[in-house]
């Protein structure tokens, strides 16, 4: 096996909100705990509703903010502040949304060469323009689709810009932030098999956020499960999709609808929403919406541990 | 007998580079008490056909249809006044941003109020009473005190669980949907759509459900159109198109679904949605159908029987043998 | 893959209309901006052809025809179609001339309010917060003066004369300009287009001009297109108060004042500077508001 693009310990952010003239700012844990590996030709998905802090973890791998707690290491190079610069070239990240995040002033070209252009100092501008070519026949735009603006393009072939982009450097590490939830379903399957088909081809490695777990149990070799900011189930996807141990797990499962009018199941219905990121319940964040839930959960926080795959829960399933 | 009949309802928009046909000949019924789910992509006109219907759309569309009738009223023909009497009371629908449809200036327990005054005849606290009944229908806790909350101390769920509030206020015959959980988390949507079916099933009302997404589809709806590109290109019962689907296009649709995938590469449909300027001439899908031939190119499709789903197909799939095609 | 691909392209839409020919229809439904982008151009035109267009020269003075009216009026003669002023000069040369000098107030006004204006509001906006500070709020000073009169105290310090009025006017104009681009650089920063830029490692200069400040710009341009007439009216207002362009410079609002004195006598020396300034604000701020709806897609109709 091949030496991991990603480690993550114990990754945390905080953020400090309010905190006007007479009020203390307070602290909120966007993330807490997060640890994984990814290996190159992997996708490990991170799944989770909005505000369980899919987004913040993905904004620190990418080298966007700074963890307040925990190692990052990326391609056996720790990630401090200071060598983000030189990482950069390693991780890339595609936006859900594929009409924010070109920059609507440039042609294709441009958008591609960019990344070269600020990286690649050394390279000439023909060296540069082949190369924006090559990258968009990989991606599946044709040729002259260099000259045009990405406001003449459908969402799709944006997600296609996007992806191209984002490989111009070469990374070895791809973030994908719900790269297929803002298109249409029959757009999604295309842009899904172009993920799958760069993987292969160029040794990629994942981080595939998503809360679309139809996408994820297609896509994903490993999984992880997050509420509240905190991991809660990790382990390889079938395990996770077949057995989940925990119960937000199984409710999760259990709430996604299947397209399948004969499978109308008794759905498990959770009681409540997520609680506010400022009031984090003191024991497992999870139990004033668990069915479960019993005096130890309300007191105690579960670590994530256990076997077959470690699920954060004192009365796991299965 | 239908509630709600369309016929042939054609919307254009004149924009500035011509007139585009956002919904093309398209017919709906529904009946009493019924779940019918319309299904598209975005472009596919789904919630403009709707909108049409309830009369919300801008000064630059035209509307034309052959029929337009709810429970007897041709909603054609209907007064400004006359209109706004119908909707909202025997009419109401629900949209997709529930933050973005409801004033964030004023109280939710304010907004319901002037939605109940606007249609019901009864005093203040009679007012106040219903309000605090329609919470406890949609399922929100304590009534009381949500009532004087604003729009963003609320979640989007409970937000949307506002406006289901105030849509039923009046007792609709025919609620429309329109993508009431796209911007809900899974676990909030699986709640939201249970409470629009069991509202469904306690006051007998008709549903349209509109949305892109056919998880939602297949556990909600008894009834499903697809719309593409403007156009009804099929309906049937919502287990018959799941199992049969007669146009390739639904058939393609649900063949994409990752949850359906067979083998690690998803069947995909080449192509985009066709826009304002690249119409086909023949079939709207000829473009992306891997059994389209010259006719289908050249000459627009027939609508088939009620048997084939009201396929607008010149070859559509899963035939019954006894069945002949248009 | 491939084979998908050139599906895709079968499909690609080819007909759909450019950018700027989408903007000029756009433009085209309002016809005031249609009517202001003619008479501004006739303004241009004249301004820049100003030595050829004019019958004599602007200082020239014919002793013999002083005050004489219009060619329509009794008195009045072709030679001197819109008549001559107290020294005997033709009105219609002056004009002329005067719009030749509107223009380059208007042009250098925005040019040095526009350009001080968005670094400042890139600054701004950029900035950590000690600094935007700073910045916003020696903008608000600024605004809190009534503009004409910071206009005078800017030009009493510096000496009357066109090119001190202009630079008041700039610096009076410019808060505008710098809240302008602030708030839409705000906007703008938290799009992902601009974090995939940091995250290609684009360094700050760069994030500010090539990726943020071009799609700042369609505001930015419709407030250099009003702004224009409020340099040109300011600049007249200054030349009327003795504070601009000095005679025997023929710039409208110095026209004014010099006639003064005798418009009982010859309504002719006062009403044709003032049309010249009322019609020339006019048609660019219609034009403006014509831009707006163009470039603004917040107006767009579907």
């Amino acid at each position: 096996m091949n030496a991991p693009v990603v480690i993550a310990e114990d990754l945390g952010r905080d953020y400090e909100v309010g905190g006007g003239m007479f009020s203390r700012p307070q602290t909120v844990r966007a993330v807490a705990g997060a640890s994984f590996t990814l290996a190159p030709g992997k996708t490990l998905a991170i799944v989770g509703e909005s505000g369980c802090g899919k987004s913040t973890l993905a904004r620190m791998i990418t080298l966007i903010e700074e963890p307040t707690s925990g190692r990052l290491t990326i391609d056996g190079i720790e990630a401090t502040p200071d060598r983000w610069a030189e990482l950069r070239t390693h991780v890339q990240i595609v936006f859900q949304d594929p009409y924010g995040s070109l920059n609507l002033r440039q042609r294709v070209g441009a958008i591609l060469e960019e990344p070269l252009k600020i990286n690649r100092r050394d390279m000439s501008a023909k060296e540069r323009q082949e190369k924006a070519r090559e990258m968009m026949r990989l991606v599946g735009l044709r040729e002259e689709h260099y000259d045009r603006y990405p406001h003449m393009f459908s969402g799709g072939q944006r997600q296609r810009i996007a992806v191209a982009r984002a490989l111009m450097l070469e990374p070895k590490l791809l973030v994908l932030d719900e790269p297929v939830s803002a298109l249409d379903l029959s757009i999604q399957s295309q842009i899904l098999n172009l993920l799958i088909d760069l993987q292969e081809r160029l040794q990629l490695a994942y981080l595939f956020i998503s809360h679309d777990l139809s996408v994820v149990k297609h896509i994903a070799d490993d999984v992880v499960v997050m509420y509240l900011g905190r991991p809660v189930e990790a382990g390889p996807k079938d395990e996770v999709f077949a057995a989940p141990r925990h119960p937000y797990t199984k409710a999760l499962l259990s709430a996604t609808p299947s397209a399948d009018p004969a499978l109308r199941k008794q759905r498990i219905k959770l009681q409540g929403e997520l609680p506010s990121p400022l009031a984090v319940p003191p024991g497992c964040p999870f139990a004033p919406r668990c069915w479960k839930t019993q005096e130890k959960c309300r007191a105690e926080r579960p670590w994530l541990e256990g076997e077959p795959h470690p699920a954060a829960c004192f009365f796991p399933e299965n | 007998m239908a509630l709600l009949t369309i016929r042939n309802l054609t919307v254009e928009f004149a924009t500035a580079s011509g007139a585009f046909r956002a919904v093309d000949s398209v017919d709906v019924d529904i009946d009493r008490g019924e779940i019918l789910a319309i299904v598209g992509e975005s472009g596919s006109g789904k919630s403009v056909s709707m909108l049409a219907t309830m009369g919300l759309l801008p000064w630059t569309a035209t509307i034309t249809a052959e029929r337009m009738e709810f429970d007897g009223t041709d909603l054609r023909s209907l007064s400004g006044p006359a209109r706004r009497r119908l909707i909202g009371k025997d009419i109401a629908m629900i949209f997709q941003e529930p933050m973005s449809s409801l004033n964030p200036c004023f109280t939710v327990g304010f907004q319901i109020r002037e939605a109940l005054k606007q249609h019901l005849d009864l005093d203040k606290k009679g007012r106040q009473a219903r309000a605090v009944e329609l919470f406890e229908m949609v399922g929100i806790p304590d009534p009381e005190r949500r009532l004087k909350a604003f729009p963003h101390q609320l979640s989007g769920g409970m937000n949307q669980r506002v406006m289901i509030a105030m849509a039923i206020a009046c007792k609709p015959r025919l609620l429309i949907a329109d993508e009431p959980t796209t911007a809900l988390d899974v676990t909030i949507q699986a709640q939201i759509l249970d409470l629009l079916t069991d509202l469904q099933k306690e006051t007998g009302m008709a549903l349209i459900l509109i949305t892109h997404d056919m998880g939602v589809v297949a556990e909600t709806a008894e009834r499903v159109a697809v719309q593409y590109a403007g156009q009804k290109v099929e309906d049937q019962p919502v287990t018959d198109l799941f199992a049969r689907p007669h146009h390739p296009y639904t058939a393609a649709l649900l063949a994409a679904l990752p949850e359906r995938a067979t083998e690690r590469r998803l069947p995909t449909i080449p192509g985009v949605v066709p826009g304002q300027h690249d119409k086909p001439v023949g079939c709207l899908f000829s473009p992306r159908c891997k059994f389209a031939d010259e006719r289908c190119r050249q000459v627009p499709p027939p609508v088939q029987p009620p048997a084939i789903g009201f396929a607008r197909c010149h070859y559509p799939l899963n035939v019954p043998a006894e069945v002949e095609t248009a | 893959m491939a084979d998908a691909s050139s599906q895709i392209a079968r499909t690609v839409p080819t007909r759909r209309p450019g950018r700027l020919s989408e903007f000029w229809r756009y433009f085209r439904e309002n016809r005031g901006a249609v009517m202001g982008l003619y008479v501004f151009a006739v303004f241009a035109f004249v301004a820049v052809f100003a030595d050829l267009i004019a019958p004599y020269d602007p200082t020239a003075q014919f002793r013999q025809h002083v005050l004489q009216p219009p060619f329509w009026q009794a008195g009045g003669s072709w030679q001197f179609p819109l008549g001559t002023d107290p020294l005997g000069r033709d009105m219609l040369s002056r004009l002329i001339h005067g719009a030749r000098f509107s223009f380059f107030v208007g042009i250098v006004v925005v040019v040095v309010a526009a350009t001080g204006g968005v670094i400042m509001g890139l600054l701004a906006g950029f900035a950590p917060k000690w600094l935007d500070t700073l910045i916003m709020r020696l903008m608000d000073i600024i605004l809190a003066f009534p503009t004409l009169l910071l206009a005078l105290v800017l030009v009493a310090i510096l000496g009357p004369s066109l090119i001190n009025a202009m630079i008041a006017i700039a610096l009076v104009l410019q808060p505008h300009y710098v809240r302008l681009t602030r708030a839409s650089v705000i906007n703008e920063r938290t799009k992902d287009y601009v974090t995939s830029a940091k995250v290609a490692g684009a360094g700050l200069p760069r994030l500010m001009f090539v990726t943020v400040l071009p799609n700042c710009l369609a505001p930015i341009i419709v407030q250099a297109a009003l702004s224009f007439s409020t340099a040109i009216l300011d600049a007249a207002a200054l030349g009327f108060l003795g504070m601009g362009a000095q005679p025997p410079t023929p710039e409208w609002g110095t026209m004014l004042a010099e006639a003064r004195e005798f418009i009982l006598r010859a309504w002719w020396v006062v009403t044709f500077p003032g049309l010249a300034i009322l019609v020339t604000v006019l048609a660019i701020n219609l034009m403006g508001d014509g831009l707006r709806d163009a470039l603004d897609p917040k107006l767009k109709r579907s």
